[in-house]
């Protein structure tokens, strides 16, 4: 690892890709944008689909296209508090784990955000057991939703690298110092190879500033301190002070929405490429109806969309990027004149018989006084597929919910499939 | 309390709802929770030691004729207690 301000070393064959286009899957771009943010130190455990990824990372360190130290840990829970560690040293960290290995990194994951540690990890988002399952779907990310991470969940291989990289800006502003997940689907990104475009070195060192992690706790001899000593809400300091970090979690976690813009914005400025930040409205303008949905399956709803908008119905998409913080108000915004909504998730929530986006969607229409005919649609669950027929289906279900005027039962598209 | 080698962390513009950490030396001795301790009868007391090589926080300290206890320290496990071949070392409930 190179010292602040040293000449970084990088290998001249990966100097030569940077700024060039390349043929790669998901895993490999999220690879590529640890390289490019300069990571100092990752921790890796392999776990399918997300296994091919860490050996990119494994490659790119010992071919120099990474200067970064590297851990093979003996298991996710050491992952992270390899990584905490390393943080308070002042490093900026990354790695990439989902499902079983989501779950056995919980105790450490939970304590990351309220020790404000700004870090990058990707989930390769993998349906959850049981039924025992390697494919993907978003189950696992979506379990963890309210643990306190910044979740931005990516439609395409480009954004994965993009959103990696601006991840980083997101979570070091002083304003968030929040870790940040950005999920990419199992098997549709992790595997799909596309062209991508790689940023030059110097506009992503142009965008990125050094990282600043610890200036607010660390392990430091020079400075010492105790890390989060005991504080709890019947004894000790008394209910106020636990009260008074939760609450600077949430200024956190909304303070993110504007760095989350600002960030895209910025990134536009600096490469030419513009991602939505919170939600993407698509043929929004004039729909009478839209379907909102989260990650790669957004391509095929698009289709459907402009198939449907080539037949004349007035039916748009809304892409959820940003899920935690929950962009409220620009989801309000986005639906304000539709008169149905079909929200379509690719995970459970089993308390309410329905998916979980729906569920979030439902609640800020309802708390804006927005009374709009909905319902929620699951699909592509432990990697089924959800096809531009399946959307079809969804927009003509939709459009039949506007009609009747008010919401319905769950469906679960891929249950006859 | 020995004098830090180094100032406690400065956390003048740290806000203070971001992480919870703690900048101010609190020793917490044994001596303020211990709830039994130990008491040595100097007159059956023979220096043998073996408290001394027992206990595990080394707070017996050797005084001219007898060994003794640094309450401060003290955590009052009573091992010293236990082990004393002359039955020199009485636990007695902490100020009840």
């Amino acid at each position: 690892m190179s010292a602040a301000g040293d000449a970084i070393a990088i290998a001249p064959e990966s100097e030569a890709k940077r700024g060039s286009t390349i043929v790669c899957d998901g895993n490999e771009a999220a690879a590529w944008a640890v390289a490019l943010a300069r990571v100092e130190m990752v921790a890796v455990y392999p776990i399918t689909p997300q296994s091919s990824l860490v050996e990119y990372l494994a490659k790119f360190v010992a071919d120099g296209t990474l200067d970064a130290e590297i851990v093979d840990a003996e298991g996710e829970h050491s992952v992270l508090s390899v990584l905490q560690g390393a943080a308070l040293a002042g490093a900026r960290t990354y790695t990439a784990t989902c499902g079983p290995g989501l779950a056995f990194m919980f105790e450490p994951y939970l304590r990351q955000p309220g020790l404000r540690l700004p870090m990058v990890m990707s989930i390769v988002t993998r349906d959850t057991l049981t039924p025992q399952s390697v494919w993907g779907g978003h189950q696992d990310a979506m379990s963890v939703r309210e643990v306190g991470w910044i979740q931005m969940y990516c439609e395409t291989v480009q954004e994965v690298l993009d959103t990696v990289i601006m991840g980083y800006r997101i979570a070091e502003h002083r304003d968030v110092m929040l870790p940040v997940n950005v999920c990419h689907d199992g098997n549709y990104l992790s595997f799909g190879a596309t062209r991508v475009d790689l940023p030059a070195q110097s506009d992503v060192d142009a965008f990125l500033a050094r990282p600043s992690v610890n200036w607010h706790a660390a392990l430091d001899p020079s400075r010492p301190m105790a890390v989060d000593p005991l504080t709890g809400g019947a004894g000790g300091p008394g209910p106020r002070t636990f009260v008074k970090y939760r609450k600077g979690h949430c200024a956190g976690m909304q303070n993110a929405l504007s760095v989350i813009a600002e960030a895209h914005a910025d990134w536009e400025r600096h490469t030419g490429r513009k991602h939505a930040p919170l939600v993407e409205s698509y043929r929004m303008d004039d729909a009478e109806t839209a379907i909102v949905t989260i990650g790669s399956m957004s391509g095929a709803g698009k289709d459907a969309v402009d198939e449907a908008r080539a037949r004349g119905v007035p039916i748009g998409l809304v892409k959820v990027k940003t899920y935690r913080p929950f962009p409220t108000d620009a989801i309000v915004g986005a639906l304000a004149d539709v008169q149905a909504v079909g929200v379509v998730d690719r995970s459970v929530s089993f308390g309410w018989n329905c998916g979980p986006l729906y569920q979030d969607v439902a609640g800020a229409l309802g708390r804006a006084g927005r009374q709009v005919p909905s319902m929620s649609f699951i699909g592509g669950l432990a990697g089924a597929d959800l096809t531009t027929d399946h959307f079809g289906r969804v927009i003509e279900r939709v459009r039949q919910l506007a009609r009747d005027g008010r919401s319905g039962p769950t469906v679960w598209i891929n249950e006859n499939d | 309390m020995k004098a830090q080698a180094y100032p406690f962390f400065d956390t003048t513009g740290v806000p203070d709802d971001l992480c919870p950490i703690a900048v101010k030396p609190n020793p917490m001795l044994p001596g303020e929770w211990r709830s039994m301790k130990p008491i040595v009868d100097r007159a059956k007391c023979v220096k043998c030691a073996v408290c001394w090589l027992y206990c595990p926080v080394q707070c017996v300290v050797e005084k001219r004729a007898w060994f003794d206890i640094d309450y401060a320290t003290c955590k009052g496990c009573g091992i010293c207690a236990t082990e004393c071949p002359q039955r020199a070392i009485a636990m007695v409930e902490e100020a009840a």
